[in-house]
């Protein structure tokens, strides 16, 4: 009995660990996409596809050009975040004044076309970087270091985007368009430049969560379907737009999945989490940290 | 033509059909396009009035699935069980839908928690593989041939009819919402809720019932579905991508208007099938390729769909300002 409760309470803390470490990857997804709403109202659907063209771009990176991981990651980060403009460019910036469930049904339209140019392009076979770093063991806990770098870099990218967001004019500019739209485009700022420039920043933070996921999943057309639905959950439950409360909502859910998963299977940590989620939605329909009206 | 005399001729034409033309594979695809333009139907019923579900994958999955594990685990007869069928999808949109409706929220928002909802669904099917079979697919156990009890034909012609006939009341139920109180109430919650609440509108209660209609509508479609295939699968009748799947070809179609997701069916499936024709094995992935193409192009320039556009070109001047925008 002793040993019993030992083991149990081994794995789950070690459950625990593992769901702050996926915590701080959905952090970060979380936070690309809060970007995008808060800043341009818009709610990119296709956002976890983003992510996955960028995978498929370390993929051919560091496989197919045989660059060193150091090398693809910028590059990659760089690649999505085009993406992310053109994104901008191409499809929202159309339908800016469209009605929003018509911009969410357009990137609904860029999600379709993603996932079937992934599926001509590259193929339904799964692939990987071939990249397997070793797991640290201590005190009969398993933590993957492909978890721990993904964890470390998502908290280094959220301090980079923040800095950003308070220490330069851009940032700034961005900041003070969430708050009002309007009036900014009187106070002299390029509204059009700062929803480009903020593209792009949600799309390098795609392209970021991109080069540490896939150090730890295979990559294929449909890998976003796997993580794309528990960012908008995330995104809804912190309150859309909300940063603070999308970083509280990424850990609360990461430890549901993978407490939830402890018990029982992977499958019933995500559907607890979702029946979670509706609940929330319930309580408090604004987003966790939302005040009272 | 005559408007009144076009009516009935196109009704005869339609059920004369599978008895003139007997090719078993363009049958298949009339009863394919019927069901989900059924299903197409169900979804819009909501989505005109602006209440843009991702949800509806999740109804059509509760109403295969429920059909399919009555008839195999407990040898429930889908005369039976397609009620009870939809009686669940019912349940689970009051469950959802009331406390949304409840706390006001909409736009967004509330496409976000529907997707929630298809996304549990379907996690459900999978994690509860030893009933359901899991991400592998379900079989409902074949009779052997023509057996009404069990709602399995053979003849192709069956279905056909059958199909026909439950599209036809899809319709019915189109009117029947267009012609109550209940549409202008609608509209009005849909254009301005606080307005309509302070003219009198019980915002909640209308929204609710409209939900629980098209969720059981869509439920009956996964259970034809299912009983016309006779093989499911989480992919195929559940989950985001059918939801996305239908809110495209109703966009395509047109939105606000009755044959409009049936056009959007046709439109779909006839698109799929040619590109399967035409690619061959090759064909995985184009037709989602021109499908997001499309439905880009389609909002961008053509957000009332195909057949929107045209009756509005055709009277042009009607006075029919569409509920197109709504404030989120």
């Amino acid at each position: 009995m002793q040993s019993f409760l030992e083991a149990f309470d081994i794995f789950l803390l070690e459950a625990v660990l593992n769901g702050i470490l996926l915590g701080g990857l959905l952090a970060l997804l979380a936070l690309g996409l809060n970007l995008i709403f808060g800043v341009i109202d818009v709610t990119w659907i296709c956002y976890a596809e983003l992510v996955m063209i960028g995978m498929y771009g370390m993929y051919f990176l560091v496989q197919y050009y045989g660059l060193s991981y150091w090398v693809a990651a910028p590059a990659a980060i760089v690649l999505v975040a085009l993406l992310g403009a053109l994104l901008h460019w191409l499809v929202i910036e159309p339908l800016l004044s469209a009605a929003p469930i018509n911009q969410l049904l357009a990137t609904g339209g860029v999600l379709f076309v993603l996932q079937s140019f992934a599926t001509v392009a590259f193929g339904i076979d799964f692939r990987n970087l071939g990249i397997r770093l070793p797991v640290l063991s201590f005190a009969d806990m398993h933590l993957s270091y492909s978890r721990l770098l993904a964890f470390a870099a998502a908290l280094v990218g959220m301090i980079v985007v923040y800095l950003f967001m308070t220490r330069t004019y851009t940032g700034t500019a961005i900041r003070a368009i969430a708050q009002d739209r309007q009036i900014m485009a009187l106070m002299g700022v390029d509204t059009k430049r700062i929803y480009l420039v903020t593209s792009a920043l949600g799309g390098a933070l795609a392209g970021l969560a991109a080069c540490l996921l896939v150090l730890q999943y295979d990559v294929h057309p449909f890998v976003g379907l796997s993580f794309g639905p528990i960012t908008f959950l995330i995104c809804v439950l912190g309150g859309l737009g909300n940063f603070v409360g999308g970083f509280v909502a990424a850990f609360l859910f990461a430890e549901i999945i993978s407490l939830g998963g402890l018990f029982s299977d992977l499958e019933w940590g995500y559907v607890l989490a979702f029946a979670f989620f509706i609940v929330m939605m319930f309580v408090r329909p604004a987003g966790l940290l939302a005040r009272r009206s | 033509m005559n408007a009144r005399l076009a009516w009935p001729i196109a009704a005869v034409a339609l059920v004369a059909l599978p008895f003139v033309y007997r090719d078993p594979y363009h049958l298949h695809i009339f009863v394919l396009i019927l069901i989900w333009s059924f299903a197409y139907t169900s979804w819009s019923m909501m989505g005109r009035f602006g209440l843009v579900s991702l949800g509806h994958g999740g109804f059509m999955g509760v109403g295969a699935y429920v059909t399919a594990l009555l008839w195999n685990h407990l040898g429930v007869s889908p005369w039976i069980g397609i009620p009870i069928a939809l009686v669940c999808a019912g349940g689970l949109a009051l469950i959802v839908a009331y406390p949304c409706f409840r706390f006001r929220i909409t736009g967004h928002y509330f496409a976000l928690v529907t997707l929630a909802l298809s996304g549990i669904v379907l996690q459900v099917i999978t994690a509860t593989r030893d009933y359901t079979g899991g991400s592998l697919g379900y079989t409902p156990e074949r009779t052997k041939g023509n057996n009404i009890l069990a709602l399995q034909f053979e003849d192709k012609t069956v279905w056909y009819l059958i199909a026909l006939a439950v599209w036809a009341a899809g319709l019915v139920i189109w009117y029947w919402v267009d012609r109550s109180m209940s549409r202008y109430a609608m509209e009005a919650i849909s254009e301005d809720e606080d307005a309509a609440a302070a003219a009198g509108v019980d915002v909640t209660a209308e929204k609710l019932k409209i939900t629980v209609i098209s969720a059981a509508m869509t439920a009956l479609a996964g259970a034809l579905y299912c009983q016309y295939q006779m093989f499911i699968s989480p992919d195929t009748v559940s989950g985001i991508s059918v939801s996305l799947q239908m809110v495209f070809a109703v966009v395509v179609g047109g939105i606000y208007v009755a044959l409009g997701p049936t056009v959007g069916a046709v439109i779909t499936l006839l698109l799929a099938e040619s590109l399967r024709i035409f690619f061959g094995t090759k064909a995985v992935g184009w037709d989602n390729l021109v499908y997001g193409v499309l439905l880009v192009l389609f909002i961008i320039f053509l957000p009332k769909g195909i057949l929107g556009s045209l009756m509005d070109r055709l009277k042009s001047g009607g006075a029919r300002p569409v509920a197109a925008r709504k404030p989120a």
